[in-house]
C-alpha cells in the first residue's frame, strides 16, 4: 500500500491528526471528546502513517517503543489522582483547579491531567498491540 | 424505535451465539465481537434513548435546562468499547498462537488440556 | 481459661518455628505444657466440688451470637483433667516412643492442637464455639491418624475417619443452629433453663436426631463405629489419647451436656438405650475375632462407649453416676492397655496376639501395669473397675420390666470386655517366651512409667473410692441435672444380687479367657460376613457417589466449548423464558414510537440487519470482517442519532482499528472453516435465535418498567457545580468515577502486555521449531 499519494498525504495527515487528537482531548471536559477518543484518534494517525510508509519509518519517527507510553500515562493519571492528598489534604480524586479560565481547555485542573494520562495509556496500548501484531504477521 | 432497537440487539446476540457455537476459531472471535456490540447496545437501550439531547450542559448555564439523555450508561459503554478492543486483540493473538501450537482450527480438537503445555 | 485453651494452639504454632530443637532429647520437655494445665485444673477441684461454676466470657462475633464463653463445672472439669492428665503421660511417652522420628515436632504440633481444641470443646458454654472446637478435634484427629502418610492404609483410614466425624460435625452445626433458633440463645447454660420450651417445640425431634448424629459419629456408635478400628493405624500414643481416652468421648460429653436440656423424653432414652445396647454387645462380640492387639482394644473401646451411651439412655441417678465413674475407670485402664500394647509393639515389632507370650520375663514393670489394668477392666475387686461395674448392674436392675434384658446384655458385654482386657493385658505376658523374643528388653522408664502410674491409680482409686466420689463424680452428676450426693461410691456393698452378678461375670469371663483362644482362623471366618458390615455399605455408598460425580463431570465438563455455551444458553432460555411466560401480562410495546421514526433511522437499522446476516453467512474471512465493520459503523451512526456523541467517536475509532487489526492478521489466521453439518447448524440456529428473541423480550419488558435515574441525575446536576465540566460523560469518567477509569486503563495495559508477550515469548524449543 506504499502508493505515492497515500504516503504524501499521510505525511501531512499525521501532524494534523495529532493536533486534532490533542484538541479533542483538551476540549473533552466541555464538549464531546476526551482522553479515550483522543488517544484512539492519535493511534489511528500513527497506524495510517505506518500503512503508508512502513512500520520501520513510523518507529523511527516515534523514536521510542510505544509501550513506554503505558507506564507514563498510568503514572500521570495516578499522580493526578493523588495530587489532592498531597496538595490540599483532601481525599483521593478530589478535583483541584487553577482559578483562571483558558481557551479551549476551560478551567485547568487535576481532571485534565487524569485525562492526559488516559490519552497516553490508550495511545500506548493501541500502538503496542497493532505494532507487535503487524510485526509478527 | 425502541422496539426495532430491541430486535437489533436480539439479532446481534443471536448472531454472536451462533458464531461462537461454530467450531472455527476465527468465527469464535467474530462471535465475541458481535456479542460485545450487542451488550453495549443493550445497555444503551435500557438507559432509555432520546434524540437530539446529548448529555452536555449547554452554553453558559451551570445545570441542564432541558431534557438530556442518560450519561451514566454512556460512560459505561465508552470504557466497554475500548476494553473490548483490548479483549479482541488478545483473543486474536491467542487464536494465532493456539493455531500454531495445536495445528488445528477445530475447537472440538482443543478439548484436552494435558497434551499441550 | 482462654489462655489454658490457647496454650495448646500456641504450643503447636511455636513448634512450627522451634520444632527442630524439640526433636532430640528436649522432646520430653513438651510434656510440661499438659502438666502445667493439669495442675491448673486440679486447683479448681475444691471450688467445683462446692457447686461453683467458674465462668469467663470473651466477645468474638457478637452479631452472630458467637462468643467465647467458657464455663467450668463438674463435667467440664472431669474431662479437662482427663485431657491434660492423660495428655501429660502421653506427651512424655511419645518422646520415647517416637524417639528420633523425623517428624516428631509435627506430631507434637498436632497433639498440642488437639489438646487445645478438646479443652475448648469441653469448656465452651457457647454452642457455636463448641462446634468450632469440635471440628478442630476432627481435623487434628485426621492429621494424627494419617501421620504415617507414606502408608496408603493410614491415609485411607484418616480420610474415612474425617468423613464420618466431619459429617457428624455438620449435623452438630445444623442441630446447634436449630437449637439456637428455638431457644433464642447459643449459651448452653441458658438453654438448661429453657428446657421445657425446647422440648415442646416442633423441632425437638429434629434437634435430638441431629445431636444424636453428631454424638454417635464422634463416639463411634453402631452403625458408625467402623472408623475407630481404622483409626488405630495411628501411632499408639494417638490411639491412647484421642481414640480411647478423650476425643471419642466428646460424643459422650455432648450427650451428658445436653441431658438436662433435651433429656427425659422417651425418644431420647429409648434411642440411646437401643443404640448403646447394640453397640456395646456388637463390638464386644467382635473382640473375640481379632488377633491384632489394637484391634481388640479398639472394639472393646467401642463397646465401652456403647455402655456409656446406654447408661446415659437409662438416665437415672444411678446410671449417670455409673457413667461418670465409668469414664474415669475406662480412661485409667484402657489408656494403660494401649500404652502397654504400644510398648510391646515397639519392642517386639508385632501386635499379633497369637505370637505374643511370656514377655513378663523381659519387661516386668510393663507386665505389672498390664495385669493391673486387665483386672480393673475385668471389674475385680478392689479395682476401680469393680466400683464402675457394680453401678452399671445396679442401674440396669432398677429399670423395672426391662431390667432382666438390660442386665443380661450388660453382663454379656462385661464378660466380653473382661476377655478383651485379659487378652491385651495378660496374655502377652504369660506362658513361655518364644525364641525370637529372647533379645527383647525393657524400654526406658519414660515409656513404662506412664502405664504403671495409670494402672496403680486404678488400684488406689478402687480401694479408696472417696478420692473421686466427692471431688469428681458428684459435681458431674450435679452438672447433668441430678442430685450427686444421692449415690455413695463404695467398694463393698455387702452380699446382694449385684455382687452375685459380678461374681458370675468374673467366673464366666475367666472360663471364656481360658478356653477361647484368639486365632487367625476365627478372624478369617468372621471376615466372610464383611459384605453386610456397615463399613462395606457406607464405603460402598461413598464409592458409588464418587462414580456418579465422575460420570456427571464427564458429561458436563467435557472440554467442548460449544457444549458449555449451549448448555448455559439453553438453561437461560428455558428458565428466563419460563418465568417470562408464566407471569407476563403482555409485552408493553410503545407503538407510537414507530411514528417518530425517521427514514434514515430505518435505513441504518436495515443496513445493520443485513450486515449481521452477512457476517453470519459469509464464506470468507474478508467478507465477514468487512460486514462486521459495517455493523460497527452502523452502531456508531445510532450513537450519533440517539445523542451520544462521545460514544459515536469512540465506536468509530475502535471500529476502524479493529478492521485494521483484522486486515493485518488475516493472512496468518487460520482458514475459515465450515465444519458443522446442516443438522448441527439447524440446532444451533434454533438455539441462538431463541436466545436472541429472549433478549429482545427481556429488553422490551425492562423498557416497560419505570426507571430510576437518581444517580444519573446526581451526576448531571453536579457536573459543573462540583467538577467544573459540562460534558457529563467525560466528567463521570475522569472525575466522579475516576478510580474506575484508572482501573480500566490498567486493564488495557495488561491486555497490551499480554498481546506483546504472547507474540514475543518463545517458551520452549519445540515451540521455536514450530515457528520455523
Amino acid at each position: 500500500m506504499k502508493t505515492l499519494i497515500l504516503r504524501t498525504a499521510s505525511n501531512y495527515m499525521l501532524p494534523l491528526l495529532l493536533v486534532f487528537s490533542v484538541f479533542i482531548l483538551l476540549r473533552g471536559h466541555y464538549l464531546p471528546g476526551g482522553g479515550f477518543v483522543g488517544g484512539l484518534i492519535a493511534s489511528i494517525a500513527f497506524v495510517l502513517h505506518a500503512f503508508a510508509n512502513g512500520l520501520g519509518d513510523t518507529r523511527k519517527l516515534l523514536k521510542f517503543h510505544p509501550g513506554f507510553l503505558m507506564p507514563a500515562g498510568l503514572s500521570v493519571a495516578f499522580l493526578s489522582g493523588i495530587s489532592p492528598i498531597i496538595f490540599t489534604g483532601e481525599p483521593l480524586m478530589t478535583g483541584i483547579w487553577y482559578p483562571d479560565s483558558l481557551p479551549i481547555v476551560g478551567n485547568l485542573g487535576s481532571a485534565l491531567f487524569f485525562d492526559i494520562g488516559v490519552y497516553l495509556v490508550v495511545l500506548g496500548v493501541t500502538l503496542t498491540i497493532i505494532f507487535s501484531i503487524s510485526e509478527s504477521a | 424505535m425502541e422496539v426495532l432497537l430491541a430486535i437489533i440487539v436480539g439479532t446481534l446476540y443471536a448472531a454472536g451465539i451462533y458464531m461462537i457455537l461454530r467450531r472455527s476459531l476465527v468465527k469464535l472471535i467474530i462471535g465475541i465481537i458481535l456479542l460485545g456490540n450487542g451488550a453495549n447496545l443493550l445497555i444503551f437501550l435500557l438507559g432509555r434513548i432520546a434524540k437530539g439531547a446529548p448529555p452536555i450542559i449547554p452554553g453558559d448555564s451551570k445545570v441542564f435546562l432541558e431534557a438530556y439523555s442518560d450519561p451514566l450508561p454512556q460512560a459505561l459503554i465508552l470504557t466497554a468499547i475500548v476494553i473490548s478492543f483490548g479483549l479482541q486483540s488478545f483473543a486474536i493473538v491467542l487464536v494465532k498462537r493456539a493455531h500454531k501450537v495445536v495445528k488445528t482450527d477445530d475447537l472440538d480438537e482443543m478439548n484436552a488440556t494435558d497434551e499441550y503445555s | 481459661m482462654l489462655t489454658a485453651i490457647l496454650s495448646g494452639f500456641i504450643f503447636s504454632i511455636f513448634l512450627v518455628f522451634a520444632g527442630k530443637f524439640f526433636k532430640g532429647k528436649l522432646a520430653v520437655l513438651s510434656s510440661l505444657v499438659p502438666l502445667a494445665l493439669f495442675i491448673y485444673f486440679l486447683s479448681f477441684i475444691p471450688q467445683v466440688a462446692n457447686g461453683e461454676v467458674i465462668r469467663q466470657s470473651h466477645e468474638w462475633v457478637p452479631s452472630l451470637g458467637l462468643n467465647l464463653d467458657f464455663a467450668l463445672d463438674g463435667l467440664s472439669l472431669l474431662f479437662s483433667l482427663l485431657i491434660t492428665g492423660i495428655g501429660f503421660l502421653v506427651f512424655a511417652y511419645t518422646a520415647a516412643y517416637l524417639k528420633g522420628h523425623d517428624y516428631l515436632d509435627r506430631f507434637y504440633g498436632y497433639l498440642g492442637m488437639f489438646m487445645g481444641a478438646m479443652l475448648g470443646l469441653v469448656l465452651s458454654d457457647n454452642l457455636l464455639s463448641m462446634f468450632i472446637f469440635w471440628e478442630l478435634t476432627s481435623i487434628s484427629s485426621f492429621f494424627l491418624i494419617g501421620f504415617n502418610n507414606t502408608s496408603e492404609a493410614s491415609r485411607k483410614s484418616a480420610v474415612l475417619a474425617l468423613a464420618i466425624t466431619g459429617s457428624g460435625g455438620f449435623l452438630l452445626l445444623a442441630g446447634a443452629l436449630l437449637l439456637g433458633g428455638v431457644a433464642g440463645t447459643y449459651s448452653i447454660s441458658e438453654m438448661v433453663g429453657l428446657s421445657d420450651t425446647i422440648i415442646q417445640s416442633e423441632y425437638y425431634v429434629w434437634i435430638v436426631i441431629l445431636i444424636f448424629g453428631a454424638a454417635f459419629t464422634k463416639s463411634a456408635q453402631f452403625p458408625f463405629h467402623f472408623w475407630l478400628p481404622g483409626a488405630m493405624k495411628a501411632p499408639t500414643p494417638v490411639s491412647t489419647y484421642l481414640h480411647s481416652a478423650t476425643m471419642v468421648k466428646a460424643g459422650i460429653y455432648l450427650l451428658l451436656r445436653f441431658t438436662p436440656v433435651l433429656g427425659g423424653e422417651d425418644i431420647w432414652n429409648t434411642t440411646l438405650i437401643t443404640v448403646g445396647g447394640i453397640t456395646m454387645f456388637y463390638a464386644a462380640v467382635h473382640t473375640l475375632f481379632r488377633t491384632d492387639l489394637k484391634g481388640v482394644l479398639a472394639y472393646s473401646t467401642i463397646s465401652v462407649l456403647g455402655i456409656l451411651v446406654f447408661l446415659i439412655g437409662l438416665g437415672t441417678q444411678y446410671a449417670l453416676t455409673a457413667a461418670a465413674v465409668y469414664i474415669i475407670v475406662h480412661a485409667l485402664y484402657k489408656a494403660t492397655l494401649f500404652l502397654v500394647t504400644g510398648i510391646i509393639d515397639h519392642e517386639t515389632g508385632t501386635r499379633d496376639v497369637t505370637r505374643l507370650a511370656g514377655l513378663r520375663k523381659v519387661m516386668l514393670p510393663v507386665a505389672i501395669a498390664g495385669f493391673l489394668a486387665a483386672l480393673s477392666s475385668a471389674g475385680m475387686p478392689p479395682f476401680v473397675g469393680f466400683v464402675g461395674k457394680d453401678l452399671v448392674y445396679e442401674s440396669t436392675l432398677q429399670m423395672g420390666s426391662w431390667s432382666v434384658v438390660l442386665t443380661a446384655v450388660a453382663i454379656a458385654t462385661n464378660i466380653l470386655v473382661l476377655y478383651a482386657g485379659f487378652v491385651a493385658g495378660i496374655k502377652p505376658f504369660t506362658g513361655k517366651l518364644p525364641e525370637g523374643f529372647s533379645k527383647v528388653h525393657l524400654p526406658g522408664f519414660l515409656m513404662w512409667l506412664p502405664p504403671v502410674i495409670l494402672a496403680v491409680l486404678g488400684l488406689i482409686v478402687g480401694i479408696f473410692p472417696s478420692f473421686i466420689d466427692g471431688p469428681l463424680v458428684k459435681p458431674v452428676v450435679d452438672a447433668v441435672g441430678m442430685d450427686g450426693s444421692a449415690v455413695q461410691l463404695k467398694l463393698w456393698h455387702g452380699f446382694n444380687l449385684v455382687l452375685g452378678l459380678s461374681a458370675l461375670t468374673l467366673a464366666v469371663g475367666f472360663l471364656l479367657y481360658f478356653f477361647f483362644k484368639p486365632s487367625k482362623n476365627k478372624e478369617r471366618k468372621i471376615a466372610r460376613y464383611d459384605f453386610m458390615a456397615p463399613i462395606t455399605l457406607i464405603t460402598g455408598f461413598g464409592d458409588s457417589f464418587t462414580r456418579f460425580s465422575n460420570w456427571w463431570t464427564r458429561i458436563f465438563q467435557n472440554g467442548f466449548l460449544r457444549n458449555y455455551v449451549s448448555t448455559i444458553i439453553l438453561f437461560l432460555v428455558v428458565l428466563v423464558g419460563y418465568s417470562l411466560f408464566t407471569d407476563h401480562d403482555g409485552i408493553p410495546i410503545d407503538f407510537s414510537s414507530f411514528s417518530r421514526m425517521t427514514y434514515y433511522e430505518m435505513i441504518i437499522m436495515g443496513i445493520m440487519f443485513l450486515a449481521i446476516i452477512f457476517v453470519v453467512g459469509a464464506r470468507s474471512r474478508l467478507t465477514a470482517v468487512v460486514a462486521m465493520g459495517v455493523v460497527g459503523y452502523a452502531i456508531c451512526l445510532m450513537f450519533v442519532i440517539y445523542s451520544a456523541p462521545d460514544l459515536a467517536m469512540t465506536q468509530f475509532s475502535i471500529d476502524t482499528l479493529t478492521v485494521i487489526l483484522f486486515v493485518l492478521v488475516l493472512s496468518s489466521l487460520p482458514k475459515y472453516l465450515s465444519i458443522s453439518d446442516y443438522k448441527m447448524k439447524a440446532i444451533d440456529g434454533v438455539l441462538s435465535i431463541s436466545f436472541g428473541i429472549l433478549i429482545t423480550l427481556v429488553a422490551l419488558e425492562v423498557l416497560g418498567e419505570p426507571v430510576d435515574k437518581e444517580i444519573s441525575n446526581y451526576y448531571a446536576d453536579n457536573a459543573y457545580i462540583l467538577a467544573k465540566g459540562k460534558n457529563v460523560v467525560n466528567v463521570i469518567l475522569v472525575d466522579f468515577r475516576g478510580v474506575d477509569t484508572f482501573m480500566e486503563i490498567a486493564v488495557l495495559t495488561i491486555a497490551a502486555i499480554g498481546v506483546f508477550s504472547l507474540l514475543k515469548l518463545r517458551l520452549r524449543r519445540d515451540d521455536r521449531e514450530l515457528k520455523d
